[in-house]
């Protein structure tokens, strides 16, 4: 926040013969809006860098706690040379997509029927709430157990981490609709299916939407998690390995790629939102 | 077609809101409905397009609708009730897109009410761009665009700043004067029910009576030329309503 504030400037009081001294009012506004800066986000970024990359060379921090920046680097274009980062990337782009889908599909299907009909909100929205707070990461083992040490137990994780969040987005959403736009609807005689695809589902999207980015975020943490296990390849695979082998830099190299899928991902939902709800700028 | 309401009363719950209201909306007649706020003139009217069940009473629709009207019933909400996410000329369609009617007469539907209420070169905006005026014409479009038999109109110019207000009686008068539509006219405005009105009915405050019907024999676009009698209109319905608007303006409401 920018609490630049103006003094109240000293203005001279002027004097004018036979009127009482006339003196500006000092402007008290300001303060408490925000502005944008575009480019404050790269500078603290790059002013980071350099820091840490200072501080390593100096010896101040000790390579065995902190590499240097240059060397995270360095790991990760060996990543790029050896070819191996296409098969960590695209195994977890493989978890990550076909498990956020699944669950982001069925979530907003749960949700709409929560939302519409009474005797789904009574029978599930309990139920929602009883699992949405269980870490599915505890249910892990479990979900080997029913789904396999492969991709199933990898993909249920995500499927279900993402599933809950998205339930609650949408009834949520479907609960905020307008009642009036309902209401309209059924004054102009649409049919229950009309009023449902034409005014509840439009008027549910950004709530949707904005849940879309939880559940993605909560997705790349499971998949992080659920690659820990009887993973080959992965980016969690990958950072688990470098750990165990307490290969820092490779460490880093695999976190800094976790961060620029969490960004990847940010934008394309952006770019959802900027094409569904252009209506709403 | 006439509307005829046959003895409705209303309550929620012990609280009564409407008692014994008989009223009749002729073909092609402007029937207003003044009170104080808070006597049930927006739950009659949603009782009387049957959004709403009276406790007891019935609401009778006597004749058929006209053989193209497609939902004799028609609202004009005070808050326009515009679908955010469609444009002027969605917001129209949606209400025809369940009709099977073809997507040639959609289109003619569409461009004709548009050019009846002056929107046509706005049809690509969205409701966000527009004033609150000419919000309240995309919806009159939209409702016009069915073909009601009667035009059911809940406070639709309260939420307009006055001239706007005043403009958009004047292009209500036009259309009227093209149409000769029927209208159940929710007001707390004396000017709009005076300007507008064929009959004006005055309600009680709650529980809501009809207290006195007022006719008005002035053809509607000659009113302009008769100002003082429409003032002595207003001032004698003002004197009608002003105890019961001050008693309801200081009752405690419980009505949840």
């Amino acid at each position: 926040m920018s609490l630049d504030r103006s003094l109240p400037s000293a203005a001279p009081a002027t004097e004018k013969p036979g009127a009482a001294p006339t003196r500006p009012v000092p402007f008290r506004g300001s303060g408490f809006t925000h502005r944008p800066h575009r480019h404050v986000a790269p500078l603290v970024f790059a002013a980071l860098l350099i820091l840490w990359e200072i501080g390593s060379r100096t010896g101040f921090i000790s390579n065995i706690s902190l590499p240097a920046p240059t060397e995270a680097a360095e790991a990760m274009a060996d990543l790029f040379r050896s070819g191996m980062i296409w098969k960590h990337l695209s195994a977890s782009l493989f978890r990550l997509t076909v498990g956020w889908s699944l669950g982001t599909l069925l979530g907003i299907a749960v949700g709409l029927a929560i939302g519409l009909f009474s005797v789904a909100r009574a029978g599930l929205s309990p139920l929602v709430s009883a699992l949405f707070p269980i870490p599915k990461i505890a249910l892990l083992p479990l979900f080997i157990v029913w789904f396999g040490i492969g991709e199933g137990s990898k993909v249920a994780t995500i499927l279900f981490g993402s599933f809950f969040p998205t339930v609650i987005a949408t009834y949520g959403g479907v609960d905020n609709v307008d009642r009036s736009l309902i209401r309209m609807g059924q004054s102009f005689g649409l049919s229950w299916s009309s009023i449902v695809r034409k005014i509840i589902i439009p008027g549910a999207l950004p709530a949707i939407l904005s849940g879309f980015r939880i559940s993605a975020s909560i997705a790349i943490i499971l998949l992080v998690a659920a690659e820990m296990i009887g993973a080959e390849y992965g980016i969690g695979a990958y950072i688990l390995m470098a750990g165990a082998l307490y290969a820092i830099d490779q460490l880093i190299a695999g976190v800094a790629l976790l961060s620029l899928l969490g960004l990847a991902v940010a934008w394309l939902i952006g770019r959802a939102e900027k094409m569904l709800l252009g209506w709403r700028i | 077609m006439e509307l005829i309401l046959e003895k409705i009363n209303h309550s929620y719950g012990d609280m009564p809101v409407l008692t014994d209201i008989s009223l009749s909306v002729g073909s092609g007649e402007i029937v207003c409905v003044v009170g104080p706020s808070g006597c049930g003139k927006s739950t009659l009217l949603r009782i009387i397009g049957g959004l709403e069940r009276p406790t007891s009473g019935e609401v009778l629709m006597s004749g058929e609708p006209p053989a193209d009207s497609l939902n004799p019933l028609t609202y004009v909400f005070q808050d326009f009730a515009l679908l955010p996410w469609r444009t002027v000329e969605g917001n129209v369609r949606l209400v025809l897109e369940d009709h099977r009617i073809g997507r040639e007469r959609v289109g003619a539907v569409v461009d004709d009410v548009l050019a009846r209420t002056k929107l046509t070169e706005f049809a690509a905006a969205y409701p966000r761009q527009l004033s609150g005026g000419m919000k309240q014409r995309v919806a009159i479009a939209r409702a016009l665009s069915v073909n009601p038999a009667v035009m059911l109109m809940d406070e639709p110019l309260s939420a307009l700043d006055s001239q706007t207000r005043d403009l958009l009686m004047d292009d209500l008068i036009e259309l009227w004067t093209q149409v000769r539509f029927s209208a159940c006219y929710i007001t707390h405005n004396l000017a709009e029910a005076v300007r507008l009105g064929h009959r004006i009915v005055v309600m009680s405050r709650r529980p809501g009576r009809i207290r006195d019907i007022v006719e008005i024999d002035i053809p509607l676009s000659e009113r302009p030329g008769f100002p003082t009698e429409t003032a002595a209109i207003q001032r004698r319905l003002w004197e009608m309503m002003r105890d019961e608007a001050r008693a309801a303006d200081r009752e405690l409401s419980d009505v949840a």
